[in-house]
C-alpha cells in the first residue's frame, strides 16, 4: 500500500497488550459538522455561549433519563478487566482508549458536578470541570470508540462504554459540537431516503442494471422490484448494497433467495436505507425519524413482512428499538423485523432452497461476527441465534467452513475498526490500527487453515475491511457477504 | 472547508479536498488533482472520469461500482471490467479517489 504517514501495527503481536503510550492517538481530529448541517438536525450551529454549563446540564438530564448511564458513572471499581479489551487500545496503546480511560473522561465531569466528594475535593477525588481541555478530550476520544460493546462483555458490572459514548456525542451535539460524518449521512436520509443520497431514478436504473446482469450470468429472470404494491415482503437494506462491492453481491443473493422461494417482494425508494446513524450519535429523535420512513412504507404498501439485509447496527436498532420507536407493527403478519439470514435459513430448513455447494469450492470460508449483531441483539427464536443462524446459512452454501478462534469469535468478536460512525477518511489511521486485532486473527486463519474468504453481515464491516486489509497486504477480495456465498451456490428454479 | 489553487484559480474544496462546486471542474483541474493524489492520468483513467461525470450528470449520484466496472469492461476490454483493475487505476478506490478527480461530491455512508 502507498506511503503512509503512520505506523502500521505488526500483526505478530496485535492481540497482545501493548505498552501504554500516553496521547498516542490524541492527534486524530474529526471534521466538525458545518453550521447549516447542525441546524438542519436541530442542533446549535456552533459552540453555544456557556456551553460548559449547558453540557453539564445535559449530562444531568441524561443521567436521569437513562438510569443505566447513572449506574455506569457510579459503579466502576477500576478492576482493570476492560483495559486490554478494546481494539483501539490494542492498536494505539493510548490509555484513553482503554474502556475505563474513555469512561473516566465523562466520569470526571460527573463526579465534579453530581457527587459530594467530587464537588468538595476536585482533582483529589478524580473530578474535573467541563472545560476546553475536557471538550478536546471528548471530541477526540469519544470518536475513537466504535460502540462495539466488547469491553462490556468482560466488565463484571456490564458497564457499556457504547452507551457512554452515545451520551457524550449527544451532549456535544446539544452544545453545538458535532461530527460531520454521521450528521451528513442523517441529513441525506431525511432529504433523499438513504445514506448515500441515491435518488429514485438512480435506484431504479441500478436495479434494472442488476436484473440484466443476473440474467446475463444465470439466464434466470431474477427481479429487483422497487415500490411494487401488493408485494408480500418489504426488503430494507443498507444503501451501500446499492453502490459498493462486495455489498452488491449480497443484494443479488437476497433477490435470488426470493426468486427461488417464489415470494413476492419489493424495495422502497422512500425507505431505501436500513442503516440508522441516529444511534451512533445517541439521539432518540433522529433514530425515530429515520425508522419512521420504514414503518410508514410498510403500512402504505400493506406488506406482510419486513425483511432486513446485512447491516449490523441497523439490526440492533430494528431488533431492539423499532417496536418502541415506531411500533407496533400491527398491519404485518410477522410483527417484528426478520433478518435475511433467518429468512434464508428457515427456507433452507424447510427444503425450499437448493444449493450447488461446489460453486463455492474455491473458497475456504470463515465468519466474522459483527459487533452489533453479536453483542446487541439476537436472531430467530433461540438464544445465540445471532451466532448460529448466519453460520448455518454459510454451511448450507459452502463445503469448506472453518471457525475463528474462541477468543475473537461470537460474543468476543473484535470490531472491524470502522463501526459506530467512524467509517470516515479523517480517521483512517485509527481505523487501520483498530482493525489490527481482528486482522491478526484472520491472517492466522489464512496462514494455518487456508482461509480466503471472511464472510460477514454488516455493510460497515465490509467497507472497512476492504479498505484496511490492503494496509496489511491482505487482498480486499477476502471480504464477502453471507448472501454473496448464497448467491454463488443457490440453484434458481424456474419460478 | 477551504480553498485550493488549481488551474490558475482559487477553488473551494471540502476538508478532504473534494470540489464544493461541480462547475469548477475542468480537465485541467482533474489533471492537477490527480497529480496531487499521485495518479498519472492515462486514457483509461479518463474513461473512468468521463463515465462518472456523464452518469452523475444524469442521476445526480455516482454509479454503483458494478455499473462502472461493466462500462469500463465494455470500453477497454472484458478483462479490465473488474474492481481490481479500477483499484490499479485509482489505488484510493474508484468511489473515493476517482470521484474526487472527476469533481463529484464525496460518497457518504457505509462506503
Amino acid at each position: 500500500m502507498a506511503k503512509e504517514k503512520f505506523e502500521i501495527p505488526s500483526l505478530e503481536d496485535a492481540l497482545d497488550t501493548p505498552p501504554v503510550r500516553k496521547g498516542a492517538s490524541g492527534h486524530l481530529k474529526i471534521h466538525p459538522a458545518p453550521p447549516q448541517m447542525m441546524e438542519k438536525l436541530g442542533f446549535p450551529p456552533a459552540l453555544v455561549e456557556g456551553w460548559q454549563k449547558k453540557a453539564v446540564d445535559k449530562l444531568g438530564e441524561l443521567k436521569e433519563k437513562y438510569k443505566s448511564l447513572k449506574m455506569f458513572m457510579e459503579v466502576c471499581v477500576k478492576c482493570g478487566s476492560c483495559a486490554d479489551k478494546c481494539h483501539y487500545f490494542l492498536g494505539t496503546g493510548d490509555p484513553n482508549n482503554m474502556p475505563v480511560g474513555r469512561q473516566e473522561l465523562m466520569r470526571k465531569v460527573y463526579r465534579k458536578n453530581f457527587t459530594a466528594g467530587g464537588a468538595l475535593f476536585g482533582g483529589f477525588a478524580r473530578a474535573g470541570d467541563m472545560d476546553e481541555a475536557a471538550l478536546k478530550d471528548w471530541t477526540t476520544y469519544f470518536y475513537q470508540c466504535s460502540q462495539c460493546r466488547r469491553c462490556s462483555v468482560f466488565c463484571p458490572f456490564g458497564i457499556d462504554t457504547a452507551e457512554i459514548t452515545m451520551a457524550a456525542r449527544e451532549i456535544m451535539d446539544s452544545v453545538g459540537a458535532g461530527h460531520k460524518y454521521s450528521l451528513e449521512v442523517i441529513a441525506k436520509v431525511h432529504d433523499v431516503g438513504n445514506n448515500l443520497g441515491i435518488p429514485k431514478p438512480a435506484l431504479s436504473s441500478t436495479l434494472e442494471f442488476l436484473e440484466e446482469d443476473v440474467k446475463e450470468a444465470t439466464g434466470a429472470d431474477v427481479k429487483f422490484p422497487v415500490d411494487a404494491e401488493g408485494a408480500e415482503v418489504l426488503m430494507i437494506t443498507p444503501s451501500a448494497d446499492f453502490f459498493s462491492s462486495p455489498h452488491v453481491d449480497s443484494l443479488v443473493g437476497y433477490a435470488k433467495v426470493f426468486h427461488a422461494a417464489g415470494i413476492s417482494w419489493t424495495f422502497s425508494s422512500y425507505a431505501s436505507e436500513f442503516a440508522n446513524f441516529g444511534m451512533f450519535i445517541g439521539n432518540y429523535a433522529q433514530m425515530k425519524k429515520i425508522a419512521e420512513r420504514i414503518a410508514t412504507v410498510a403500512r402504505d404498501l400493506g406488506v406482510k413482512r419486513i425483511i432486513v439485509g446485512e447491516c449490523g447496527h441497523a439490526w440492533r436498532v430494528a431488533y431492539g428499538f423499532w417496536d418502541t420507536l415506531v411500533g407496533p407493527f400491527d398491519t404485518l403478519e410477522v410483527k417484528r423485523p426478520v433478518h435475511v439470514c433467518e429468512f434464508t435459513n428457515d427456507l433452507i430448513k424447510r427444503g425450499a432452497l437448493k444449493f450447488d455447494k461446489t460453486a463455492n469450492d474455491g473458497f475456504t470460508v470463515t465468519y466474522h461476527d459483527s459487533c452489533n449483531v453479536a453483542r446487541a441483539s439476537r436472531m430467530g427464536e433461540s438464544p445465540e441465534g445471532q451466532f448460529d443462524i448466519p453460520r448455518e446459512v454459510l454451511k448450507a452454501a459452502c463445503n469448506k467452513y472453518v471457525e475463528m478462534p474462541d477468543s475473537v469469535n461470537r460474543e468476543k468478536t473484535f470490531c472491524c475498526g470502522g463501526g459506530g460512525g467512524l467509517l470516515t477518511d479523517e480517521l483512517m489511521e485509527l481505523r487501520v490500527k483498530g482493525a489490527a486485532p481482528k486482522t491478526a486473527a484472520l491472517k492466522r486463519m489464512m496462514d494455518e487453515k487456508g482461509v480466503n474468504m471472511m464472510a460477514m453481515i454488516c455493510a460497515i464491516c465490509k467497507a472497512q475491511f476492504t479498505k484496511v486489509l490492503p494496509y496489511y497486504d491482505i487482498p480486499m477480495e477476502v471480504v464477502g457477504g453471507v448472501h454473496q456465498l448464497v448467491s454463488n451456490a443457490i440453484i434458481l428454479g424456474d419460478k | 472547508m477551504g480553498t485550493i489553487d488549481m488551474a490558475g484559480k482559487k477553488l473551494e474544496v471540502d476538508e478532504d479536498g473534494y470540489l464544493t462546486n461541480l462547475d469548477d471542474w475542468s480537465r485541467e483541474v482533474a489533471g492537477e488533482m490527480a497529480k496531487g493524489e499521485g495518479v498519472e492520468m492515462t486514457e483509461a483513467h479518463w474513461e473512468v472520469v468521463d463515465f462518472l461525470r456523464q452518469y452523475y450528470d444524469e442521476y445526480k449520484i455516482a454509479p454503483m461500482i458494478r455499473i462502472l466496472t461493466k462500462e469500463i469492461g465494455k470500453k477497454l476490454g472484458k478483462e479490465k471490467g473488474n474492481t481490481k483493475y479500477l483499484y490499479e487505476l485509482y489505488p484510493g478506490g474508484p468511489a473515493k479517489q476517482a470521484c474526487k478527480i472527476a469533481g463529484l461530491p464525496k460518497p457518504t455512508g457505509c462506503v
